[in-house]
C-alpha cells in the first residue's frame, strides 16, 4: 500500500501539485488521470523518489520515503518496477539482456536461471521469439511490452505505468491494458498507472484519481465515474462532442 | 567564475558516486570489456594513419630545413622520435582521440539520459553513474598508454618510410638518430601525460553527457561541449605537467 499525504511540489514558483492525498492499494490498478501538465508525470515521479519531496509525504507499508536512509531507499528500488512513458529500453542491450538486467544487478542467480526468468517474462507479455532482438528493431507496443517484461522480471511490489499506452492503436492499447491488470491481480502488486486514455479508464479504472489544476479533483470507481456530478471530471470525461451527445 | 564554480562542484559529486564498489563485479567486467573494444581497438585504426602521416611529414620537413651540410643528417631521426615522443603522442595524440572518444561517450550517455534510461537505472537501485561511467573510465586508462606507445612506434616508423622512399638519408643513418641521446624517462613523461589526459577526456565528456536536459538538439550541444572542454583542460594539463615532470 503506498499513501501520499499533503504532497505538495513546485518548480520554482510554479506549482504543479497542491497538497495531494491518496491511497494507492495493491491487487488493484490505482489510475491517476488529468489532462496533459496535470501534473501526473511529476506526481509519479515523486512516488519513486525520483524528484525531492518538498512538503508532505509518501508512505510504502508504514515506511515514509522522506525519511528512509539512502540504504533503505536503494532496498525499496528493487522492489519497484517503472514502465516509463517511453519504454527506456537499454539500446546497447538485445530484448533478452534487458529483462535479464535487473538480476544481473541484484541476484546470484546463473545464467540459465536468469535467462529463464527472463524468457518466461517474455511469454508472459506474449514476445518469447523477440528476445534476440535489439529495442530499435521493434514497434512501440512491442516496446512497452518488454518494458513490462523487464519491470516484472525481479516480482517486484510495486509496479508504475507512466501512460502505457500513448501511441499505441486502440487494440494494441487493450492488450497492454489487459497485461497490466492481470499481472497485478495475479501477483497482488500495488500498481499505480497515468493516464488520459479513456478505454483504459473503462477497462482498468479500479480505483481513479483524477488530477486537476494540481490538486485531486475527485476519487473513485469506473462505475462511478459516469454519474460522479463535478464538473470538471465531466468535462474531462465527455471532451468530445460525440460522447457529451451520447451522454444526454 | 559563478558557473566554473558550479561545474566543478557537480563534477566532483558525479566522481564521488563514480568511484564506489560495483554493485556486480560480473557486470562491471562486460561492461569493461565492450567498453575497451569501443573506446579501445576502434581507435587503433585512427591512431595508426594520423602519426603516420605525421612522422612522415616531420622527416620530410625536418630535411628540407636542414641545408646546412655542416649539420648531420642524422639529426632528422632525432628529430622525428623527439617530437613523436615528447608531445606528438601523447598531447595530440590526446587531442584528436577527445574529439572521438570524447563526443561518442557525452553523446551515448546524454542520450541515455533524455529517453529515461538513466531514470530506469536509478529506479532499479542501481548507481548509474557508477554502472556508466567507471567502465569507461578504466577502459580509457587501460588503453589509452597503449595507442601512446603505438603512435610512437608508428610515427617513427613513417619518419623512416619517408627518409627512405624520398632519400633524405639512408636508413642507417635514420636509424643511428634515433638511437642517439636516447632518454627513456621520455616515454614515461608521454605515458604520464597521456594517462592523465584519459582520464580528463572520459570524466569531462561523461559529465557533459550525465547532465544532458531537454532533447536530442542539447545531446548534439553537450557532445561539442564535451570536446571543447575536454581540449582546453588537456591543454592547461599539458602546460603544468610539462613543468611539473621535465
Ligand atoms: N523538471 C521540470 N522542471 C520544471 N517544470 C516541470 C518539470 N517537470 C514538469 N514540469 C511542469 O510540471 C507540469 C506537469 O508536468 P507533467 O509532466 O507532470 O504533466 P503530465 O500530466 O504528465 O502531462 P502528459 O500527460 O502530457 O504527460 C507542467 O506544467 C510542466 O511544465
Ligand atoms: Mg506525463
Amino acid at each position: 500500500m503506498i499513501e501520499v499525504s499533503h504532497l505538495t511540489k513546485s518548480f520554482d514558483s510554479h506549482v504543479v501539485l497542491e497538497d495531494i492525498s491518496t491511497v494507492f492499494r495493491p491487487g488493484q490498478v490505482n489510475l491517476v488521470i488529468g489532462q496533459s501538465g496535470s501534473g501526473k508525470t511529476v506526481l509519479l515521479k515523486s512516488l519513486v523518489g525520483l524528484l525531492p519531496i518538498e512538503q508532505g509525504d509518501i508512505i510504502y507499508s508504514d515506511q515514509s520515503l522522506k525519511g528512509m536512509t539512502p540504504v533503505h531507499r536503494k532496498d525499496l528500488r528493487r522492489r519497484i518496477g517503472m514502465l516509463f512513458q517511453g519504454s527506456a529500453l537499454f539500446d546497447s542491450m538485445t530484448v533478452l539482456e534487458n529483462v535479464m538486467f535487473p538480476l544481473d544487478m541484484f541476484t546470484s542467480w546463473n545464467r540459465t536461471e536468469k535467462a529463464e526468468r527472463a524468457q518466461a517474462c517474455l511469454e508472459r507479455v506474449e514476445l518469447p521469439s523477440a528476445a534476440a532482438l535489439f529495442p530499435s528493431e521493434l514497434s512501440g507496443g512491442m516496446k512497452k511490452r518488454v518494458a513490462i517484461a523487464r519491470a516484472i522480471a525481479p516480482n517486484p511490489d510495486y509496479l508504475f505505468c507512466d501512460e502505457p499506452n500513448s501511441g499505441l492503436d486502440p487494440l494494441t492499447s487493450i492488450v497492454i491494458d489487459d497485461l497490466i491488470r492481470e499481472i497485478t491481480h495475479e501477483y497482488g502488486i500495488t500498481t499505480v498507472v497515468n493516464t488520459h486514455d479513456m478505454n483504459s479508464v473503462m477497462g482498468i479504472g479500479e480505483h481513479i484519481t483524477f488530477l486537476y489544476r494540481g490538486h485531486v479533483e475527485w476519487t473513485g470507481t469506473n462505475r462511478d465515474i459516469f454519474h460522479s456530478g463535478n464538473e470538471a471530471l465531466d468535462q474531462f470525461i465527455f471532451a468530445a462532442p460525440w460522447t457529451r451527445q451520447m451522454k444526454k | 567564475m559563478k558557473s566554473l564554480l558550479r561545474h566543478l562542484g557537480r563534477y566532483t559529486m558525479l566522481m564521488g558516486q563514480v568511484f564506489r564498489k560495483p554493485d556486480k563485479w560480473a557486470v562491471f567486467g562486460n561492461t569493461l570489456v565492450r567498453e575497451l573494444q569501443n573506446l579501445g581497438t576502434n581507435s587503433i585504426g585512427i591512431v595508426i594513419i594520423i602519426s603516420f602521416f605525421i612522422g612522415a611529414v616531420l622527416a620530410m620537413q625536418t630535411s628540407y630545413n636542414l641545408i646546412n651540410p655542416l649539420i648531420p643528417r642524422y639529426l632528422i631521426g632525432l628529430l622525428t622520435r623527439e617530437t613523436m615522443l615528447l608531445e606528438f603522442s601523447s598531447t595530440i595524440v590526446s587531442l584528436i582521440l577527445a574529439g572521438k572518444i570524447g563526443s561518442s561517450i557525452a553523446s551515448e550517455i546524454g542520450t541515455m539520459r533524455i529517453t529515461e534510461q538513466i531514470d530506469a537505472l536509478d529506479i532499479m537501485g542501481v548507481n548509474a553513474p557508477n554502472y556508466l561511467i567507471l567502465p569507461k573510465i578504466v577502459a580509457v586508462l587501460c588503453f589509452f598508454p597503449l595507442l601512446c606507445m603505438l603512435s610512437m612506434t608508428v610515427g617513427i616508423f613513417g619518419g623512416w618510410v619517408a627518409s627512405v622512399t624520398q632519400h633524405l638519408l639512408t636508413s642507417s643513418e635514420y636509424v643511428y638518430g634515433i638511437r642517439y641521446a636516447f632518454n627513456s624517462y621520455y616515454i614515461v613523461y608521454s605515458i604520464i601525460k597521456i594517462e592523465v589526459f584519459a582520464f580528463i577526456i572520459a570524466t569531462v565528456a561523461s559529465y557533459h553527457g550525465f547532465f544532458v536536459a531537454g532533447g536530442s538538439l542539447e545531446v548534439g550541444r553537450s557532445s561539442t561541449r564535451a570536446v571543447v572542454h575536454s581540449s582546453i583542460i588537456i591543454l592547461m594539463f599539458n602546460l603544468l605537467l610539462t613543468k611539473l615532470l621535465l
